[in-house]
């Protein structure tokens, strides 16, 4: 962009150019700070790939060692996912379209209040409290529905189990995906849903036919930004999962899977030696997962705002 | 007549198309032997055979089926000695069968659909709050009791069983989220200015793109980042609390340029060409002009940003450690900060238990306020502080 001003004036002032380079060297310092993220990553990472058992908690290579942890992220990120996105869909649609216009300002606010309370605070509340009230309905699962490998149990006594951790996390997804959606929900053409309702379409018609369809590439991309931080996060899964390494189906026992990202959380302040550089490394993946998402995420969002232009 | 036949054709397709969800006070053969007669003196009994509008719910059938649906479950889990969950789940399952049926007898299966999808639509809304509703009410019930002056002034050093404080967590956070507000409010502030003013061509959209992607760095991978720097130069097990303020700074970094971003586009042209006018450069434009225009949205945008980041847990747990002494130095040894202490003292509360996790509540209780004010400080700067485009 080119301003009249630098047109008239070949010769730039030294004021301007200060501030252009200034401007330009904190765009780039974010260019490096990420690039560092992953260069300092790969760095500390790359010796445990040669890590003995001792360094990997008995695992007997790097890729044994961080696949039960993959698994479990992703367990627990899709276990948060599938609960998550319904409701948050029904949020967004009662703030945008259900609720009478003076309470969707303030039911919008509550929602973001929801994503303001910290993460070991919802982790504080699943293991102090939300877990050992999931208890009767662990035992009442394993009960009627053992039959599902999901419930094969023994259920958990403390709640500390991944389902208990999936819980907190949609809990903890539901108001990103709510913020994408309601405001993607809310840009849908007025003209088309009047129309609907003007044929004689009933409101969940009208929501079906003429809101749905418009947003959907935005709803898409608002769960893939939650299944991004589900994959990240850290505290709540740390506190309220009671891990051992294994993989399985079962989500209601007290052996479960950990997550990378509790892992590291669990393991850093105690690590030594190589540990530390499994730990890293396992950081890296979580890094790269985590990027491939976000990646996918915007350039969905990038896509649908191309086609609406 | 015409337009009367018309009309008649109308209502006659859309009954056929309903089929099954016909009205019952309406008997199929109404719908075909109208149009063919004589209209215009038998249009009041017509009308009779066929209404113009469907029957409706009146306005309180919601109220009624929902009295009736509490009703019998209180009723069936008196019987049955369920809990408060089973009798809200009843509840609420009753309502969502009961009202779609009779909107379905009275109404047609289009409306019994609407009914149905209103119940879970809201349903969802309900149970999303629950969470939060309990969430601080849990809160405030476990963590209200230990706060006294002593757990705002004490820390915990020697402390074993009953007493100590938060002090030195306190301190920590402070500090460390004011080194981190250093270290992101000049770079992202730069940035947006970089990225609205200047920004065109390739870096712009990298940084732009790269931004975007920062938002969504797990908050334990910056805490990995930060360590994998500071090992660097100061060896392996390197605990800092600057440290903690690099690994802060590169998730708010991210939320402070998309706020400053925003804000800044919204600054009207006029006032940037008017300043240019009168043979102002460009970089006076921006710090006269832009940066004050827009500056409620600017500082709304970063207490946010701080408001996000006073909460991290997991890279502080990472490179800032934890202690139970006061440490004031940020470039020197451990540093402890409320969330890890939160951490800490739930999950190696000490014998005996009960005490550290008092703390824990508490604690939790502080830092969930701390976060409230800053949300709450954030929107009225933006609310009282806006500038008045509109004349």
């Amino acid at each position: 962009m080119t301003s009249p001003v630098a047109v008239r004036r070949p010769k730039a002032r030294l004021g301007d150019r200060l501030f252009a380079g200034a401007t330009t060297s904190a765009g780039l310092l974010i260019v490096l700070a990420l690039a560092g993220v992953a260069v300092f990553l790969v760095v500390q990472g790359i010796p445990a790939l040669h890590a003995p058992p001792a360094d990997l908690r008995g695992a007997t290579n790097i890729v044994a060692y961080v696949w039960p942890l993959l698994y479990g992220t992703l367990l627990a990120a899709a276990i948060s996912l599938v609960i998550a996105t319904p409701l948050a869909l029904g949020v967004s649609l009662v703030i945008s379209h259900y609720a009478p216009r003076r309470l969707s300002l303030t039911f919008g606010y509550i929602v973001d209040l929801l994503a303001a309370v910290p993460s070991v605070v919802y982790g504080l509340w699943g293991i102090g409290f939300f877990g050992l009230k999931l208890v009767p309905l662990f035992a009442w699962l394993q009960q009627h529905l053992g039959w599902i490998p999901f419930f094969a149990g023994p259920a958990s006594t403390t709640g500390r189990t991944i389902l208990t951790a999936g819980l907190v996390l949609a809990i903890m997804v539901l108001p990103i995906i709510t913020a994408i959606t309601r405001e993607v929900l809310a840009q849908t053409p007025t003209l088309q849903q009047e129309a609907a309702l003007a044929l004689g379409a009933t409101r969940w018609e009208m929501v079906k036919m003429a809101v749905l369809p418009h947003a959907r590439s935005g709803i898409v991309s608002a769960v893939m930004l939650g299944l991004g931080r589900a994959l990240g996060e850290t505290m709540a899964v740390a506190m309220v999962l009671s891990a051992n390494g294994v993989i399985t189906l079962n989500l209601i026992s007290n052996t479960n899977p950990s997550t990378i990202a509790a892992n590291i959380a669990l393991q850093f302040p105690d690590a030594t030696g190589l540990g530390v550089n499994a730990l890293i490394l396992s950081g890296l993946v979580l890094f790269v997962i985590t990027f491939l998402v976000n990646f996918a995420a915007r350039a969905i969002v990038a896509r649908s705002a191309r086609e609406a232009s | 007549m015409s337009d009367l036949h018309l009309r008649r054709f109308t209502i006659a397709e859309s009954v056929s198309y309903d089929g099954a969800d016909r009205t019952p006070d309406v008997p199929p053969e109404a719908a075909a032997p109208v149009a063919p007669e004589p209209v215009s003196r038998t249009a009041p009994q017509a009308a009779a055979h066929l209404p113009l509008s469907h029957g409706r719910l009146p306005r309180w059938a919601p109220v009624l089926v929902a009295v009736v649906a509490v009703a019998a479950s209180t009723l069936v889990s008196l019987s049955l000695h369920w809990n408060k969950f089973g009798w809200a789940v009843f509840a609420v399952a009753v309502y969502a069968v009961a009202l779609p049926a009779w909107s379905r007898v009275v109404e047609n299966g289009r409306a019994a659909k609407d009914r149905l999808m209103t119940t879970l639509v809201w349903s969802a809304f309900v149970i999303a709050l629950l969470p939060l509703v309990s969430l601080i009410w849990q809160v405030v019930k476990n963590g209200i009791g230990v706060l006294n002056a002593e757990f705002f002034t004490y820390s915990m050093r020697n402390i074993i069983g009953p007493g100590g404080g938060i002090y030195h967590a306190i301190m920590g956070t402070l500090l460390i989220t004011l080194a981190a507000a250093v270290i992101s409010v000049p770079i992202g502030l730069l940035t947006g200015i970089y990225l609205v003013e200047y920004g065109a061509g390739r870096l712009a959209r990298t940084v732009t793109f790269l931004v975007d992607v920062m938002t969504g760095i797990p908050s334990i991978v910056a805490g990995l980042f930060a360590y994998a720097l500071f090992v660097l130069f100061f060896g392996p097990g390197v605990r800092m609390g600057i440290g903690g303020a690099v690994a802060l700074s590169l998730l708010m970094i991210p939320i402070v340029v998309r706020s400053c971003e925003e804000m800044l586009k919204l600054v009207p042209h006029e006032l940037r060409e008017a300043s240019y006018a009168l043979g102002v450069p460009k970089w006076r434009t921006v710090l006269k002009v832009v940066l004050p225009t827009s500056m409620a949205g600017i500082v709304t945008g970063v207490t946010l940003a701080v408001a996000r980041v006073v909460g991290e847990t997991a890279p502080l747990l990472i490179i800032a450690g934890s202690t139970d002494s006061v440490n004031m130095n940020l470039f020197n040894e451990r540093m402890m900060t409320l969330p890890v202490f939160i951490y800490y003292s739930f999950t190696q509360p000490g014998v005996p238990p009960q005490y550290g996790q008092e703390r824990a509540w508490g604690a939790a209780l502080v830092l969930i306020a701390i976060v409230m004010a800053l949300n709450l400080l954030a929107r009225l700067i933006g609310r009282f502080f806006a500038p008045k485009t509109r004349r």
